[in-house]
């Protein structure tokens, strides 16, 4: 009995990680999604961070964005600075998770979505590109760049 | 009077350059390249390349194997002239195509009888930079064998699917993107001209199959298996996409 209960609890807190990894559920209203994907509100400081980090966010492979310190960015893409002016909270929102629901050929990433994808590498199979808490923090950073 | 004939033939010649130049925008790595770097491509004393084509003399002459036969034995260096300019190619009696380290291999273990030469190893690229060396200046030539197609159309296809957990597609960067950059690095057009090429990221020589593995990886995609048909079905496509263009082994890239 106790085994069976042991067996029992391990296998739903794998099943707990493999979720943690994956997408959870959310709602698009228009061109936004206005419920945060996350409890905690976004951390712009460690937005900042990820956006900066070129294995973690990747986004300066493509875009340029106010972030000095990294002389490496790309050209792929519009700058990020003002998107915080251009976009509300929630739109920005759904261009990092899928953008692809937007404009079906865009080349950016949807960092939060496993489905659609062809011979993803066996590292990255089923988990998303950010966490939900970290596209939280992607777009509190992204809502301060105004200008 | 021979004065402006002379100069009228060599206009015309001017001419045909530049008319064939402004027709094909084709850009060779090479060409998205520093000028510290083109020159260390050109200058064979300074073209780390040049240091494993040396490598690959010495081995060329010498016998390996049961058969105790060096690859000199059963080729002129004349009959080499060409040959990685125009590979991948169908082994004789295979049903699949073999790209020139798959070549040096077979040799290897059927003509010399002796041990496999490890993918990537210091060896099998020496050898086939040697070979390469001997297509250098001329241009690529893919054969016409129509048993190539249906593996051309398989790199092509696979050329243009989007894959890995940043969905990108080998023509997003190098067809609609060449020429920008990601992050600090120009993308290039993706011509296979200077392979196997020695490159500064990897401090050595590497196969084009090494490139393409990379770029596989940068994406988050499945690499293929070392010895995958997948490989040299793109290799047949890329040759292709560069038919024509000068072939340049030992290249130099960052
Ligand atoms: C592979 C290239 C690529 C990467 C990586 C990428 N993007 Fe994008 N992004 C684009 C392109 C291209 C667009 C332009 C719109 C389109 O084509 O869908 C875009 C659009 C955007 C927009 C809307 C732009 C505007 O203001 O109009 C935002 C915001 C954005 N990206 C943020 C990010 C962030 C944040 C990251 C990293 C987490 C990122 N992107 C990573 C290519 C990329
Ligand atoms: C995200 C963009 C991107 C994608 C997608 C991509 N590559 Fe690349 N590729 C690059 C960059 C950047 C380089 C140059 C790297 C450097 O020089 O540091 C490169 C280099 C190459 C080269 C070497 C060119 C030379 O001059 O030697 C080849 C060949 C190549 N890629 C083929 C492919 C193929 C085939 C695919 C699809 C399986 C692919 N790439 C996918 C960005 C990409
Ligand atoms: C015992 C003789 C023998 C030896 C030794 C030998 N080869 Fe070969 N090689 C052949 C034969 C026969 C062919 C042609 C086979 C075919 O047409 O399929 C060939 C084909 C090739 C080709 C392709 C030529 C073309 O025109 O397509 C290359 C390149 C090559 N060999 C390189 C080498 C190298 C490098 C070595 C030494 C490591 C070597 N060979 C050793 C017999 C030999």
């Amino acid at each position: 009995m106790r085994a069976g209960l042991l067996v029992a609890a391990l296998i739903a807190s794998i099943a707990g990680t493999a979720w943690a990894q994956g997408a959870s559920p959310y709602t698009v209203v228009g061109d936004a999604i206005s419920q945060p994907l996350a409890d905690k509100p976004g951390d712009p400081a460690r937005g900042r961070a990820i956006v900066a980090n070129r294995s973690v966010g990747l986004c300066l492979l493509c875009h340029s964005g106010p972030i000095p310190e990294e002389r490496f960015q790309g050209n792929l893409a519009p700058s990020l600075a003002g998107a915080g002016g251009r976009w509300s909270v929630a739109q920005l929102r759904l261009r990092i998770v899928d953008g692809a629901r937007l404009n079906p050929d865009t080349i950016m990433p949807p960092y939060y979505r496993t489905t659609g994808l062809q011979r993803v590498a066996k590292p990255f199979e089923g988990k998303t590109i950010l966490t939900a808490e970290q596209i939280e923090d992607v777009v509190a950073y992204l809502a301060t760049l105004k200008e | 009077m021979l004065l402006p004939a002379v100069f009228a033939a060599s206009f015309a010649l001017a001419q045909a350059s530049a008319d064939k130049t402004a027709a094909d925008k084709r850009r060779s790595g090479y060409q998205d390249m520093g000028a510290a770097l083109q020159k260390m491509q050109d200058d064979d004393t300074a073209n780390p390349g040049m240091l494993f084509v040396q490598l690959g003399q010495q081995l060329w002459a010498k016998p390996a194997g049961a058969a105790n036969k060096a690859c000199a034995d059963c080729h002129s260096l004349a009959d080499m002239k060409g040959v990685a300019a125009r590979y991948p190619a169908m082994a004789k009696d295979g049903d699949k195509p073999i790209d020139l380290e798959g070549r040096v291999r077979l040799c290897r273990t059927v003509n010399q009888q002796a041990e496999p030469l490890a993918p990537e190893s210091r060896e099998l690229l020496s050898l086939a930079a040697f070979v390469a060396n001997q297509s250098r200046g001329l241009p690529i030539a893919p054969p016409d064998d129509p048993r190539l197609a249906p593996f051309r159309a398989q790199g092509a296809a696979i050329y243009q699917r989007r894959q890995g957990q940043l969905n990108l597609s080998c023509a997003i960067c190098h067809d609609d993107n060449a020429g920008k950059k990601l992050a600090g690095v120009t993308i290039p057009e993706a011509h296979p001209t200077g392979y196997p090429l020695y490159r500064l990221e990897w401090q050595a020589l590497g196969s084009l199959k090494r490139r393409l593995r990379n770029c596989l990886i940068g994406i988050r995609a499945e690499a293929y298996p070392s010895d995958a048909v997948e490989y040299v079905a793109l290799e047949i496509y890329l040759m292709d996409r560069a038919r024509g263009m000068v072939f340049e082994s030992p290249g130099v890239r960052p």
